[in-house]
């Protein structure tokens, strides 16, 4: 055997009818390489400006060149196979490529202005056509804000998961569980309006970083509790059991062993429910406003953050004001990016452990 | 310290599906009783009436009487997690809690049911995995997490834990169908020596093993699949495997059923 596997495939005594010839290894990397060399060459020639036009011309000839080569040198199945193989690849590539361009883009521009003095200072007497200033009373206003927002929506979420799983059944259940799904649609900026009608209007107070945070708070409760809830159902029955099996009574049961089994989980989901929240701009509009000066109150008065920061200079329209958008985008991406490293490391580190 | 369950026409409901009908039996104190019976005809649930563990099922019920020397189990007033902590259980699959270590393990049911010393946990843990036979295996590790240990290990963690709340009896459900023969083995052992101070009730798939840990045996059935299970008979064990005075039993124990 290890005799004829040797040979050119044509060649052998194929009784079985189990030899094909097959395309190298290299030969979809070759194919790629070749396609993008004569998607560039069509590109220049034919005096495309766009570079999209010349990455689609070379996908495209990708994919069908994928499929003659394999169908006249292995088969119709294998062809349909590399056809299909094809397509992913150049539907992961378009997938990625506006993620890899977006952060791309954003550090590129954001690091020109990023440096301690912008992380330090705010845009108190800055003139905005100007180059200077810093970010940091927005760092400081959406710390605050994302902070009290989950300060209200953690614990509440919280209970709400562990009453839905440990405790819910019947209407009540139905009802609450109705609610927060309903609540998970909710956009941004009706959240922002409602708090605006009902603290700012009806009852009187003024914008504050309180104000957005409610608002926020109510987009992040459902992302809480659907994912605490999912966390829940996992820890097995079994431990439960084994807990009132020592006369350990239900509620102390959930705080010792149901909640330690599965808090990593319920602290990635929490994370993600905050990098979920810190993005968002509608509701701080409406209620926090937006200063230019340090406010480190969040209980009264005006306060900026990441994500109207980035709204405002972007709004100014001159050099230095973009380049202060896209820094600050920069810090904002970056305090995601954190942030959902902190929720693996716990995630990773309170797993329960096997060994 | 070991105490006499007296049940009286008992029978166990999920909602409106009657799973076991008037069963009334005598466990002795400091013995071993084994239910025998074919998968389903409720062994399961019978135990788990006998620490009012069956009740955390959604819409279980129960009707009849456990009575635990003179005091009635399902009598009005009764605290089912008190029960617990005077009759405790140990599960088909073995159930360490994750996130706890060796000693914690050992040490939850006070732990989480009180305040203690740390010496006072400490002679505890040391006795209860002693008890357990599992000491000499873990000593040196009792900070490593439990679900670490190997599966027979891990049941006699969890022997270990439940007796370190020092119960008066013991249930086990098929506490050995998860391990293998030399961990069987190991445990069919442990019971022999927790007989002393327990009274202790063992369901079990596996005729020898009731043929060799219990002084004796219950032998449930079921007419038909959704009809409620029955206790046949409840004999010495050496009766039940030699001279059962019903046909079933016989049939059952010799393999020509179930
Ligand atoms: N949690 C439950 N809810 C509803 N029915 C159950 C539940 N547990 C067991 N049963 C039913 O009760 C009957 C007896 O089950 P079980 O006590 O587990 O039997 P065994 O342990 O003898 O195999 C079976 O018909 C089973 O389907
Ligand atoms: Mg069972």
């Amino acid at each position: 055997m290890t005799a004829t596997t040797t040979l050119p495939a044509t060649e052998q005594t194929d009784a079985l009818g189990i030899h094909q010839p097959r395309l190298p290894k290299w030969a979809p990397a070759g194919i790629a390489l070749g396609a993008a060399a004569v998607g560039v060459g069509i590109g220049t020639v034919a005096g495309l400006s766009s570079r999209i036009q010349w990455g689609l011309i070379a996908a495209l000839l990708f994919v069908l060149a994928s499929y003659a080569i394999s169908a006249t040198v292995e088969g119709k199945r294998q062809a349909k196979d590399r056809f299909a193989t094809s397509m992913v690849w150049v539907a992961f590539l378009l997938a990625v490529i506006p993620l890899a361009s977006l952060i791309w883009e954003t550090v590129s521009r954001g690091i020109k202005v990023l440096d301690a003095y912008f992380l330090t200072h705010s845009m108190s007497g800055v003139v905005t056509i100007q180059p200077g200033g810093g970010v940091y009373h927005a760092i400081l206003g959406t710390l605050e804000q994302v902070g009290i927002a989950t300060l209200i929506s953690a614990p509440i979420g919280l209970l709400t998961a562990i009453y839905l799983v440990e405790y819910g059944k019947g209407k009540l259940a139905k009802a609450v569980t109705f609610f927060v799904d309903v609540m998970t649609g909710i956009p941004s900026i009706v959240a922002g309006l409602f708090i605006l009608s009902l603290w700012i209007m009806m009852l009187g107070f003024s914008y504050s970083g309180l104000a957005g945070a409610m608002a926020l708070s109510i987009l992040m409760m459902p992302v809480v509790v659907r994912s605490t809830e999912e966390m829940l159902k996992l820890v097995p029955n079994e431990l439960r059991e084994a807990s009132y099996a020592l006369g350990v009574p239900k509620w102390k049961t959930i705080m010792k062993v149901v909640l330690p089994t599965s808090i990593g989980g319920i602290t990635t989901g929490v994370m993600l429910a905050i990098a979920r929240i810190a993005g968002e701009s509608a509701p701080l509009l409406l209620l926090v406003f937006g200063n230019p000066v340090i406010n480190g109150n969040p209980f009264d008065g005006a306060q900026a953050g990441l994500p109207l920061f980035i709204y405002e200079q972007w709004a100014n329209g001159n050099e230095a004001s973009y380049d202060r958008a896209w820094a600050a985008a920069l810090v904002l991406i970056a305090f995601v990016m954190i942030l959902n490293l902190v929720a693996r490391g716990i995630a990773r580190w309170k797993a329960p452990q096997h060994r | 310290m070991a105490k006499r369950i007296d049940i009286g026409s008992l029978s166990a409901y999920y909602g409106k599906f009657k799973a076991i009908e008037d069963i009334s039996m005598t466990v002795e104190p400091k013995s071993v009783t084994a239910f025998i019976g074919p998968s389903g005809c409720g062994k399961s649930t019978f135990l788990r009436t006998l620490n009012r563990m069956h009740e955390v099922a959604a819409g279980a019920h129960v009707e009849g009487k456990v009575m635990l020397d003179d005091e009635d189990l399902y009598a009005p007033g009764v605290d089912p997690v008190a029960v617990r902590r005077t009759v405790g259980m140990v599960f088909q699959r073995p159930n360490p809690f994750p996130t706890m270590s060796i000693y914690d393990n050992v040490a939850a049911g006070l732990k989480l049911n009180g305040r203690y010393k740390k010496s006072e946990l400490d002679a505890v843990v040391e006795k209860s995995l002693k008890g357990a036979n599992l000491w000499n295996e873990v000593k040196d590790r009792l900070n490593r997490p439990g679900s670490g240990l190997s599966g027979g290990q891990q049941q006699r963690l969890c022997i270990a834990r439940a007796i370190a709340v020092e119960p008066q009896v013991l249930l086990m459900d098929e506490p050995c169908s998860a391990l293998d023969p030399i961990s069987t083995i190991a445990i069919e052992d442990l019971i022999g020596e927790l007989k002393k101070k327990y009274t202790i009730v063992i369901v079990t798939h596996n005729m020898q093993q009731a043929a060799r840990v219990s002084d004796r045996t219950a032998f449930f059935n079921l007419a038909a699949v959704g009809q409620p299970g029955k206790l046949i008979e409840i004999d010495d064990t050496e009766r039940i495997f030699s001279n059962p005075s019903v046909q079933a039993t016989e049939d059952y124990v010799s393999g020509r059923f179930g």
